[in-house]
């Protein structure tokens, strides 16, 4: 049974409305100031660029984003529609908490799915992760991008992910093919963005870029967002495979010999599809336990991210593809 | 899971890590100073990363590390350099971390021959520099330039960071002739304060933990001034409110609302504010935001303002306190730093971005440039990649601003080339060069608008371009007939009137030639702001001139008409003789002879006229003029 968190998405699409809220305690005074900065920089893309679009990836750091933009253009509604690039593998519970919250918030939700790459059955238990995530996820994106004929999209990529992205710009300019040239990429100054660029060219914008790991938690906690069910810790079924504690979502899982899902008290650092999503194994039910365990934590973020562990598989390379 | 005492413990850890707020700095040194062990080591002593990191940076450490058996920190940063070698342009990289007090953003620069751009763009948002030196070299060229960008961009803060204190035997004596050394070229560049601090970025000495070697310091450690320095209290909260507007909110006809982010100062509800480009005033009503209505917002805060009347107000106005006014001018010194491969050219227009405020706009003088290892001024006529002069700006359309000193959110901007759509300068206004602050524009009655109106007409440029003899003045002489006979008003400018008087002191290189057409845009930029429809005929060869004479106007006023017509039949008609001139030697720098034409890539009309005649090619204007809601 897929899980959800259906009222809480309710009484947070309530926020929004014309009465608002209580108005919740004062916000840290880092994160204001990182708030600010994110709220900044998407009202200078909404009055620069015709078409911009949000992406959504259902995960933690793009639905802080998506909070930050319900923020940043209130009353008004974002004056962009989201996109989510559904690569048919991603845990159930992303699904439905997707579709609740676009309702509720009323958000125009585009998503999109690579037609090809479905019509080929793409498995990434059959055909690995990276040809999965290039059909699926890179190549779907792109594609999403020139039918939308975007020219703007914001990214929840953060500098502290990983070392290549810290020196990442907040508007990171790309070209006709989508392709990131580090070769052309423009100084940015003070709080001014350069966003000029010819027909056909476009820019990835990245509001969470100075934010950590640990800033994304703290706001979550701080103005109570809702997150998807799986970040908390649950009974779920996983076996142990390489290691790694994979959950069986669906019955498009194969068992191995000797496989045998049991449950298990876990949950998701981070959120995409399930096969390459490794589990922790936590008592974290609450926000506050997330934090209290993060900040006690011992290994990073990443280490739950499979596909960083790919040999073709460097953000970097990834990026020149077009992947955020 | 946590229960209720390990909960306080850790909501309280993270208010108290919110407290201090961000402190924004950067890291300056030559190579191998040791800014990269500096920065891993605050990243490890903040005990920021997690084992799987550890073990591989000990790892790393072992294998191609530099520190012997110590661990390398450096190797927690690397990748700027092996970049740099394969060509990527990396400025800046930022790292991050955060201590009880404060979160901390590094912005961490690689040396070399860009230096000068990439610091600078890493200051651009730093409250604080680090200015690293090794203790065995003592002060260098480099550490001039660094302090010298510093002040330039107006950072306030500087910790002078004597590293590698372990080599020279913790000498106190060494710490104190450099710091006398420094204090010597820094003392008069006006900084709130100079921190000096002994260091020894691989051993951790006088970072987070006090060092024994060397008990004789008695100044703060690195960490415990980065915590406590307080930044914030000499500018943005103490000076008069300052808010660009970034962008209007407009979701029903109830509600309009200005949101931006607060430059400078504060607002509360009941405040008068004045539009700096308009003169007009409001009173705020409302300060919304999606939480609530706050009663006071500032600096740095992103707000919405719902003010009590309605006054015309767009993107790129600059909401201002009414008793202490921003400039508002379109000519004013600012001093450049040049970041593109291209040279900067007195003359050509660029476009100017400063806050939502996007104009055209040109360098007119370079009054002088500055050496950043001397801090003297030098005379030049152009300024290249990484250099820095103090020159006059004209801008087509004034802006509003603070002199960058007074100001650094409002009194910054960024110049893009128009052509790569690269930035290719970043500007610090020093003072306006007309004395319009006292003379703030008055709501003006009689605009372009209402003088076009009195005439009956859309005012338009219709800039006619081709080789001499392509047959521009004709077809323009036929154009303003027909438009004075259905009762238009119009004016002509062409070679005859314009190069005997206005620019008789022009003459044909490439300079002047830029120059001439810059004249003549302006004209007829002054004509359409006065109502009439312009016809202009010049050769005018390069695609960057039209291009500024295009954007002096409004959008749609400028109609391009390219005059097409061979070489060789331009040659064959030779109207006036000059193609054999040219021909003879007489006459150098003729266009489609030995300089070049670059025709237009996309004009609103193309007329070839070796297929049609004259009269039939303005008509062909004329039926434009009406398609483009021009000519009723
Ligand atoms: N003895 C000693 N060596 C240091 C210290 N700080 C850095 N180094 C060494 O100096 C060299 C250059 O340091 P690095 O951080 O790469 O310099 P960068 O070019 O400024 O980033 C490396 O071998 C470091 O291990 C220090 O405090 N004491």
């Amino acid at each position: 049974m897929t899980e959800t968190n259906s009222s809480a998405i309710k009484a947070y699409a309530a926020r929004f409305g014309p009465e608002r809220g209580q108005g919740r305690n004062a916000l840290s005074p880092h994160l204001a100031a990182l708030e600010a900065e994110a709220i900044h920089i998407m009202r200078e893309v909404a009055a620069e660029f015709e078409r911009p679009v949000m992406l959504y990836s259902i995960g933690k750091d793009s639905t802080v984003m998506l909070h930050l933009a319900m923020k940043a253009f209130w009353p008004a509604k974002p004056p962009f529609p989201f996109l989510h690039i559904d690569s048919l593998w991603e845990f159930q519970a992303m699904g439905a908490f997707r579709d609740e919250l676009a309702e509720a918030l009323g958000l125009d939700m585009i998503v999109w799915v690579n037609e090809e790459g479905r019509a080929r059955k793409i498995d990434p238990f059959v055909h690995g992760s990276a040809l999965h995530t290039q059909v699926m996820r890179t190549d779907g994106l792109l594609q999403a991008l020139s039918a939308g004929k975007y020219d703007a999209a914001f990214g929840g990529g953060r500098r502290d992910e990983e070392k290549s992205r810290a020196k990442e710009r907040v508007f990171s300019f790309r070209n006709q093919a989508h392709a990131w040239d580090p070769r052309n990429q423009r100084p940015e100054l003070w709080r001014i963005f350069n966003t000029r660029i010819r027909k056909g060219e476009s820019i990835r914008v990245f509001p969470l870029s100075n934010w950590t790991e640990v800033d994304i938690w703290q706001y979550i906690l701080e103005e109570q967002i809702p997150i998807v069910p799986l970040y908390f810790a649950g009974e779920r079924p996983v076996v142990e495979r390489d290691g790694t504690l994979i959950m069986v979502d669906d019955d498009r899982m194969t068992l191995e010999p000797g496989e045998t899902p049991r449950d298990k008290k876990i949950r998701f650092r981070t959120l995409g599809c399930y096969p390459l999503t490794g589990a922790v194994e936590s008592e974290a039910e609450t926000l506050e336990d997330i934090v209290l365990e993060m900040l006690t934590a011992r290994s990073s973020e990443r280490a739950g991210r499979l596909i960083d562990f790919d040999e073709a598989g460097s953000m970097e390379k990834k990026k020149r593809e077009g992947y955020f | 899971m946590a229960d209720g005492q390990t909960r306080t413990e850790v909501m309280e850890r993270l208010t108290r890590a919110g407290e201090g707020g961000v402190l924004r700095f950067i890291t300056c040194g030559s190579v191998d100073d040791g800014k990269s062990t500096l920065i891993g080591r605050l990243l490890y002593d903040s005990k920021l990363l997690f084992e799987d990191q550890i073990a591989v940076l000990e790892r790393d450490s072992k294998t191609h590390g530099t520190a012997g058996e110590e661990i390398d920190f450096a190797l927690l940063l690397d990748g700027l350099e092996a970049e740099r070698e394969q060509g990527i342009t990396i400025d800046v990289a930022y790292r991050f971390f955060n201590t009880e007090k404060r979160k901390f953003i590094v912005a961490d620069t690689p040396g070399h021959e860009q230096y000068t751009r990439n610091m600078a763009t890493g200051a651009s948002t730093a409250d604080l520099a680090i200015i690293l030196v090794d203790a065995r070299k003592g002060m260098l060229t480099q550490t001039r330039r660094h302090t010298y960008i510093a002040s330039m961009m107006d950072i306030r803060h500087v910790v002078l960071a004597v590293n590698k204190m372990d080599l020279v035997d913790h000498s106190r004596a060494r710490f104190h002739e450099i710091v006398s050394d420094y204090l010597s070229i820094a003392e008069d560049l006006g900084f709130a304060s100079i921190t000096p601090v002994p260091i020894s970025a691989r051993y951790g000495d006088n970072i987070f933990k006090r060092s024994k070697a060397m008990n004789w310091h008695d100044g703060p450690t690195l960490m415990e001034h980065l915590e406590r320095v307080d930044t914030q209290a000499d500018n943005e909260a103490a000076f008069p409110f300052r808010m660009p507007v970034q962008w209007v909110n407009r979701p029903n006809l109830d509600f309009r609302g200005f949101a931006g982010t607060i430059a400078a100062g504060s607002v509360k509800p009941g405040d008068e504010v004045l539009v700096a480009h308009s003169g007009k005033t409001a009173a705020v009503n409302r300060i919304v935001t999606a939480d609530s209505d706050l009663d006071e917002a500032s600096a740095g805060q992103a707000v919405t303002l719902v003010l009590d009347r309605e006054i015309d107000i767009a993107r790129g106005d600059m909401l201002a306190d009414p008793k202490a006014r921003p400039e508002v001018s379109s000519q004013f010194a600012a001093e450049i730093l040049w970041m593109a491969e291209e040279e900067m050219l007195p003359g050509r227009a660029y476009l100017l971005k400063a806050g939502g405020q996007v104009t055209p706009a040109s360098v007119t003088t370079l009054k002088h440039k500055l050496n950043v290892n001397t801090f003297e001024k030098e005379p030049g006529k152009s300024l290249k990649l990484n250099e820095i002069g103090v020159c006059t700006l004209n801008s087509s359309k004034p802006i509003a601003f603070d002199p960058y000193k007074d100001q650094r959110e409002t009194g910054s901007f960024i110049l893009v080339d128009r052509f790569t759509n690269q930035t290719v300068a970043a500007g610090m206004i020093e003072f306006s060069l007309r004395r319009a602050s006292n003379v703030h524009t008055h709501a003006m009655d009689v605009n372009k608008d209402r003088r076009a109106e009195l005439k009956g007409q859309k005012p338009a440029v219709l800039w006619f371009t081709g080789l001499s003899g392509a047959g521009k003045s004709t077809i323009a002489n036929l154009v303003e007939r027909k438009l004075a006979e259905a009762g238009r008003h119009t004016y002509s400018l062409d070679g005859d009137n314009v190069r005997h008087g206005l620019n008789k002191d022009l003459g044909f290189t490439d300079a002047d030639r830029v120059e001439n057409i810059r004249r003549i845009g302006e004209v007829a930029r002054l004509m359409v702001d006065a109502g009439l429809i312009v016809t202009c005929s010049f050769i005018s060869p390069f695609r960057s001139e039209r291009r500024m004479v295009r954007d002096l106007v409004a959008e749609g006023e400028f109609v391009e008409v390219f005059v097409d017509a061979p070489l060789e039949v331009c040659m064959q008609r030779d109207p006036k003789g000059l193609y054999k001139k040219a021909q003879a030697g007489e006459i150098k720098n003729f266009t489609g002879f030995d300089s070049p034409y670059e025709a237009p890539e996309a004009p609103e009309l193309r007329i070839k006229t070796a297929e049609i005649e004259p009269e039939q090619a303005a008509e062909e204007v004329i039926e434009q003029l009406v398609q483009r809601g021009l000519l009723g």
